[in-house]
């Protein structure tokens, strides 16, 4: 089954193309890695696989639909660092907003326990009655996960979900990420997420994803070689 | 005599309940200078009503809700310039109402009275306005308070789960401007701020739960304006102004709990 679907996809905020010609698709429960130099376009495919972008042309489908219509089988994890951490408000009660949708006001008793499984999944209920404030980087990201993971998305998308954490917090994240069975595109900065167990690339550099298929085939791009790649992951087509 | 005491009093428990929820949710919506606009702003709405001899209730209302609005499109719109922006509304807003007041010749003591506001002359129409007031709010906040939670937490998270967060939050601008209308008369406009937000500032570092945020603000709003009134009495001061002192002075003893 087609998760998504990008054809001859193009975008501009002004005069210039930011994302040019891009084309991809992936299939149920694949996991993508989005990757790219800062200004590459990242956030705004983010933006536009989440709805809140429209291109300028090309096609884009997710399950079959555009991203505004199908918003409900999106979960979502922002980076986690530009919201305010003294509100009075537990972690319980940030997983339950991801059961919050259009109609629906007030909780029941299946959205608690959903919550509540959530949380013993991602193996943080111990700090279900804590405030955010109180928590590690990695500790609030895992909650953010848990809010998009409420609500039983089919496809999970993440920024930068590793960045601001120390490498151990990296790891179990990226873990825990590698073993969710759900569609997963995930923008990252950090290289090291090619080491996983992707199914899909997408470089994306200066208006055009460079590279998209399986596994790594290292495109022939000079600043992927010679920046992203130094000291990492070194390769013969690079011509370096 | 008891008659005022009693107008007062009422006027006190009507307010906090507006209080203890709008309060609460200028505190962790961090919207206090868009409510310091809207209630200098208001005074606009003052001046026009008295020029043209109108509802000072009905018109304050239609123009503070303008206000929202505007206020609520400025913030969405250009979110890195908001706190000029905010500013700009505030001093226009004025500028509005001193003009219409200068057009005006003999009211301006009587609507000078509504920057300070005097709790002690609280009539029962404005009473009746109040509590329709407080009605509107406590119907919104049973609906929308996961909603509104979540807002002050993360708007675009909210847009994902198909909620209209800027329409949210113009929402929650408009209950802010009426219920500045509602307190006019008692508080003034120039002391709105601090009896909106010192309430729920002390509130807050007591609890984890915004429910008990708000019903906390609420009593201490309560407390505040019960012996504000008090102390204004035996002491023959004006009312208000007593009442937002005590309210800081219970800031400052609070902020001193680690
Ligand atoms: N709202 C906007 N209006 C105009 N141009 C924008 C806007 N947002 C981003 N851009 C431009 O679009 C290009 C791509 O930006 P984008 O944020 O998508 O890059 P990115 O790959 O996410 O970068 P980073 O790694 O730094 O997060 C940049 O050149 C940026 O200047
Ligand atoms: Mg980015």
């Amino acid at each position: 089954m087609t998760a998504v679907e990008i054809k001859n996809l193009y975008f501009k905020y002004d005069k210039e193309w930011i994302l040019e010609d891009i084309n991809f698709s992936l299939k149920d429960k694949e996991f993508m890695a989005i990757i790219g130099p800062n200004g590459g376009g990242k956030t705004t495919l983010l933006k536009i696989l989440l709805g809140f972008l429209t291109p300028n042309k090309g096609e884009i489908k997710l399950y079959g639909k555009t991203p505004k219509e199908n918003r409900k089988i999106i979960g979502y994890v922002p980076q986690h660092t530009n919201f305010s951490l003294d509100l009075p408000i537990t972690v319980f009660d940030i997983v339950l907003q991801g059961r919050l949708k259009k109609g629906k006001f007030f909780y029941n008793q299946k959205d608690k326990q959903k919550a509540k499984e959530t949380l013993e999944y991602l193996k943080i209920d111990n700090l279900q009655n804590k405030k955010i404030k109180d928590l590690s980087g990695g500790q609030r990201q895992k909650v953010l996960i848990a809010r998009s993971l409420v609500s039983e998305p089919k496809i999970l998308m993440m920024d930068e979900p590793t960045s601001a954490i120390d490498p151990t917090g990296q790891k179990e994240i990226l873990d825990l990420i590698e073993n969710f069975e759900v569609t997963r595109i995930v923008v990252s900065h950090d290289i090291k997420i090619l080491l996983r167990d992707v199914d899909k690339i997408a470089y994306i550099h200066k208006k055009a994803v460079i590279h998209e298929g399986p596994k790594l085939n290292i495109p022939k791009d000079r600043h992927f070689c010679e920046v992203e790649l130094i000291d990492f992951l070194k390769d013969e087509s690079c011509g370096i | 005599m008891w008659d005022l005491i009693n107008n007062s009093v009422y006027a006190s428990i009507l307010l906090s309940v507006a209080i203890a929820i709008i309060g609460s949710l200028i505190v962790i919506n961090k919207t206090t200078a868009i409510t310091g606009s809207i209630a200098h702003g208001s005074f606009g709405g003052i001046g026009i009503a008295m020029f043209l001899g109108s509802g000072i209730i009905l018109t304050t209302s239609v123009f503070t809700i303008v206000l929202a609005i505007i206020l609520a499109f400025i913030t969405i719109k250009f979110p890195h310039r908001q706190d000029s922006l905010i500013g700009v509304i505030w001093a226009v807003g004025m500028s509005i109402g001193i003009i219409f007041l200068s057009l005006t010749p003999g009211y301006q003591s009587d609507a000078l009275s509504y920057l300070f506001g005097n709790i002690l002359l609280v009539g029962n129409q404005d009473l009746i306005f109040m509590g329709s007031i407080d009605i509107l709010i406590l119907i919104s906040i049973i609906f929308l308070y996961h909603r509104f939670l979540a807002m002050s937490y993360d708007r675009e998270f909210l847009n994902i789960r198909g909620i209209n967060a800027n329409m949210l939050y113009t929402y929650f601008l408009i209950l802010t401007s009426l219920t500045i209308v509602m307190s006019v008369r008692a508080i003034g406009i120039i002391l709105i701020l601090a009896l909106f937000t010192i309430p729920g500032l002390i509130a807050e570092r007591f609890t984890k739960k915004f429910f008990s945020m708000m019903i906390i603000s609420g009593m201490l709003g309560l407390i505040f304006m019960i012996s504000g009134i008090i102390l204004s009495f035996y002491y023959n001061i004006s009312p208000t102004p007593t009442i937002v002192i005590i309210a800081g002075i219970a800031l400052i003893l609070s902020l001193l709990k680690k």
